[in-house]
């Protein structure tokens, strides 16, 4: 009970202070998560993103429900589901009822315009982060180039990106292993 | 009641089928208003795109506590949210059971050997449109065609101390955001 809790309690506060949808959770999961907590190794969390994207729903509630489910199980998972949803909740609540025009306020306005800036800086970050431990040769390297030129510059889904580079690791995997 | 139950049953419809993240949510959300003309209509969805960006938390999430709440107050709010996220939790601990059993099988560690560099592909670009919003002008460098119009230099020079600041002093990621709000009152990006 105490760990669901605590799993509830640490995924509220993420919620909290996610800006910007899926990816600016990703450098709070990294601090909290990996370098506080060692709940999980940096290469899992790349594992659930990837997952994420895959699998329907929204990412960060699907990476909320991965961490939670290997913490504690199924009551685990839904712990840090609710954590994770309850600031959004109560927030955009009190948004609807009481302000139409919360977006349009001018100082809401400016400070947004500096935590657009800050969430890019910080996904630049947690991405030279990651680079390490997911980018490790020469075909990687490729792989990874060719995705992001591909995603950056068309609109084809990240499901097809994931499954395919999927199917790749495994192909390259074989040949090599028929080389040796 | 039976108003909850049809909209808990609407969004787990919409957290089963929207694959790929927040934004993936929308396209079916406007497909609510067409099926559900009394519930929402396409400006007050719009509306909700930019409070949901100015508010924490997932956009998918935020959608449909605020399309819940407009139809059937909080507790309409609190259902939506439990439709949406139902799937999500459904599909990811099937998948993860999956994942803990075969985690040491060949065949997925060689699938994810892919998958690792191809995600962090993913991320560079979505990285690479938030930085084309927060650091460029686009439009205004079609306008003009001078690079000094490309990008916006007040904005950059606060990322590079920021990104400086980050490295340095490793703090968590709140303080830089809650910084970052103040630094956007006093100098305007």
């Amino acid at each position: 009970m105490k760990e669901l809790l605590k799993l509830y309690w640490v995924f509220c506060k993420m919620g909290a202070v996610c800006f910007g949808g899926g990816y600016a959770m990703l450098p709070i999961i990294q601090a909290e998560i990996v370098d506080k907590r060692g709940w999980a190794e940096t290469e899992e969390i790349m594992d659930y993103y990837a997952i994420g994207q895959c699998t329907p729903g929204v990412i960060a509630v699907n990476t909320s429900t991965f961490i939670g489910n290997k913490r504690a199980g199924i009551p685990g998972a839904i712990a840090a589901t609710a954590g994770f949803v309850t600031p959004s909740i109560i927030i955009i609540m009190i948004i609807s009822t009481l302000l139409q025009s919360f977006a349009h306020i001018t100082y809401v306005e400016r400070a947004f315009s500096g935590i657009r800036i800050c969430v890019a800086v910080l996904i630049i970050n947690a991405t030279v982060k990651l680079w390490k431990s997911a980018v490790k040769d020469k075909i990687g390297l490729a792989l990874c180039l060719a995705v992001f030129a591909l995603s950056a510059f068309t609109d084809i889904s990240p499901v097809v990106f994931i499954i395919g580079s999927g199917l790749a690791g495994y192909f390259i995997c074989k040949w090599k292993g028929a080389k040796k | 009641m039976m108003q909850l139950l049809l909209l808990i049953f609407e969004f787990f419809k919409i957290g089963l089928f929207a694959i790929g993240g927040g934004l993936a949510t929308l396209p079916f959300l406007y497909d609510l208003t067409v099926t559900h003309p009394d519930w929402v209509n396409r400006s007050q969805l719009l509306d909700m795109v930019a409070v949901s960006e100015s508010t924490p938390g997932a956009l998918g999430v935020n959608m449909a506590t605020y399309v819940g709440n407009v139809i059937a107050g909080p507790l309409g709010g609190v259902a939506t949210t439990i439709g949406l996220v139902m799937p999500s939790v459904i599909i990811i601990v099937i998948v993860a059971r999956f994942l803990e059993k075969f985690k040491d099988s060949p065949v997925v560690q060689n699938v994810f050997y892919g998958i690792r560099p191809a995600s962090i592909g993913l991320i560079m670009a979505a990285a690479f449109v938030v930085i084309k919003e927060a650091l460029m002008d686009i439009p205004l460098f079609r306008e003009t065609g001078s690079f000094t119009d490309l990008f916006k230099i007040k904005s950059i020079i606060f990322g590079i101390i920021l990104y400086i600041g980050m490295v340095k002093f490793k703090k968590h990621p709140v303080l830089y955001i809650a910084i970052a709000a103040v630094v956007g009152n006093i100098i305007v990006f």
